[in-house]
């Protein structure tokens, strides 16, 4: 079974302020710490777990610049075969750019099974997966939260509300945008990843691809980002954690519990 | 005058609040852009809530079929795809639910209409069409501007409108047949299950004391259980805790987990997801503890501490033990 994980490395932003730059369209990124987008993470060991069961290659890929490429170590050291680095150059990316560019580097490959993660935690669009599986014309589905494959089929469990699962079996190939909490992520030692460094990692850039200047306009663009816009907000209670304590405790059987 | 599209979804018999929430926008943007409202539903035969929806919308294009009973992407892509072409509405709304999800961006893209996902609002700036989103875990808001276009697409975050079911639209039914070449599904339903049920049914309790990702551990969680069965209160968390399993579903708060109304909701170490914060909208009085103080939990909290967790359990501990 061959499987292609799309990836992305994404911003740690939890506990982390974020600073708006001067064009008022990006953050300030030079301080903060990277690591690949949460749900891509889930994307990749499930990908290792289907190739460990069934045999195949695995393929990551991911469109960025080198400093991205650590992402793609990372999906190698865990037991990708191969990783392909897509350099945007100078574009400015929206989902349907970026899932164009995917389509065009994927076309022609060999797979089974495309997985990426639901969404991103940067720009949480959740939509580059199903977009790249209509570009190729493939089945999809969303939200994945189980998946077991069965020769040309699998079956797979989707999330929807409320704890509710729907079960379904899709033809493959397809493309399945997986949800954290479907497997365990396995731990990836720096060791592991220098390893890996002897794996084939391929460098393509976006001029190489099949795709003209009117093909490379993306559908929307950021005009503005802003804090979110005041709010009443919380009551702060400040203080050392003693003082803090009674005080939720007044709150609290001010409301009726019975403490 | 153009028309808008509210693409209808609903779940063995029930309309989906998204519904509503999308006509709600839908039916302020028609007012102000003098275009007409229309929701398409589609689904198996004889949709018990066709008249429900009439009074919300000028039209309600229904396709009912005995195969069309369970939501499939691919299909509704094929049937809403054909109403586009033939109605061409200025703007199609979708929930950013799971179904939502699946459906819009292969929708979008088979159409060659800009699309915008998750947005918590729209609006019109010198007739141009724009779309607010959250980024970065709603830490920060982004305006968003489209490529000029006839028609475009925008899916809906959940809880972003209110649910509002009384209209004044009295709209006409209009039923289509399914077209003769619907394609053969790529995907087979095959049944519902339910994770989220187990042994406490958290969206009964009066007092809950719920966990996130800040409580660091799974050993942690037994810190935080102990406070909870001091105070009387049961244990809830957020996804990231269920996703380590750290606790089981069961104890899940927010929109894939349980809906919960307790009057006190004490929330350690939650940044508040809006998938988080949409299961707490029925709680009276919530607290929350974060170590960052910008987290979007103080957004919607009563009360705050922007303080380590730890220290504050602890300190809570010691106060309820006397």
């Amino acid at each position: 079974m061959n499987i292609i994980v799309c990836v992305k490395r994404t911003p740690l932003t939890q506990e982390v302020e974020l600073e708006i730059d001067g064009a008022r369209k990006d953050i300030k990124k030079d301080s903060l710490v990277y690591f690949i987008n949460e749900w891509d993470n889930y994307a990749i060991e499930e990908a290792v777990l289907l190739k460990e069961k069934f045999g195949g290659m695995v393929t990551a890929i991911t469109i960025g610049r080198e400093d991205d490429e650590e992402v793609l170590r990372r999906c190698l050291a865990i037991g990708a075969d191969s990783a392909v680095r897509i350099d945007p150059g100078t574009l400015v990316l929206d989902a349907y750019l970026g899932s164009k560019i995917l389509a065009e580097t994927i076309r022609g490959m060999s797979y089974d099974l495309i997985l990426t993660g639901v969404q991103t935690s940067d720009l949480n669009n959740g939509m580059t997966g199903i977009m790249l599986a209509e570009h190729l014309g493939i089945a999809h589905s969303a939200v994945v939260t189980g998946l077991e494959a069965e020769g040309n089929s699998a079956r797979i469990k989707m999330e929807l509300e409320g704890g509710i699962d729907e079960v379904a079996r899709i033809a493959l190939p397809a493309l399945l945008t997986i949800q954290t909490g479907i497997n365990e992520p396995r731990y990836v030692s720096i060791m592991g990843i220098r390893k890996a460094s002897k794996k084939e990692l391929r460098v393509i850039r976006v001029e190489d691809l099949n795709l003209s200047k009117e093909d490379l306009i993306p559908w929307t663009f950021v005009e503005e980002i802003y804090q979110p816009p005041e709010t009443e907000g919380a009551v702060m209670i400040e203080g050392e954690p003693e003082k803090v304590a009674l005080e939720i405790i007044r709150i609290i059987k001010e409301k009726g519990a019975d403490l | 005058m153009g028309e808008i599209f509210v693409i209808a979804e609903h779940r063995q018999g029930t309309v989906r609040d998204i519904t509503f929430q999308m006509l709600w926008k839908a039916d302020e943007l028609c007012r102000r852009l003098s275009h007409s409202l229309t929701v398409v539903l589609i689904g198996g035969k004889d949709l018990p809530f066709k008249n429900e929806l009439k009074e919300r919308a000028d039209t309600v294009i229904s396709i009912e079929d005995d195969r069309l009973e369970h939501f499939d992407a691919d299909t509704y892509k094929y049937l809403i795809s054909g109403l586009i072409n033939e109605r061409r509405p200025f703007l199609t709304l979708i929930g950013h639910t799971p179904w939502g999800m699946d459906l819009a961006p292969s929708l979008a893209v088979k159409l060659g209409l800009p699309i915008a996902s998750d947005c918590v609002d729209i609006l019109v700036e010198d007739g141009a069409l724009k779309a607010m989103r959250q980024i970065y875990s709603g830490k920060l808001f982004s305006k968003v501007a489209f490529k000029p276009s006839p028609g475009y697409v925008i899916t809906i975050r959940p809880g972003s409108f209110p649910v509002d079911k009384a209209g004044d639209r009295h709209g006409e039914a209009l039923a289509m047949q399914t077209p003769s070449d619907i394609p053969e599904p790529r995907k087979k339903f095959l049944e519902f299950t339910d994770s989220g049920a187990g042994e406490t049914d958290i969206s009964q309790a009066d007092f809950l004391v719920s966990v996130g990702r800040g409580v660091g551990e799974k050993e942690n969680i037994a810190i935080v259980k102990e406070l909870a069965d001091l105070m009387r209160a049961v244990i809830s968390c957020s996804r990231p805790v269920v996703d380590k399993n750290w606790l089981p579903k069961f104890h899940q708060v927010g929109t894939s987990g349980k809906s919960v109304k307790p009057r006190i909701y004490l929330a350690l170490g939650i940044s508040g997801a809006f998938q988080h914060v949409a299961g707490i909208t029925g709680a009276g009085t919530v607290i929350a503890v974060n170590k960052d103080r910008k987290a979007p939990i103080f957004r919607v909290a009563d009360y705050g501490v922007a303080d380590d967790l730890f220290k504050v359990v602890a300190a809570l501990k010691e106060k309820v033990k006397k």
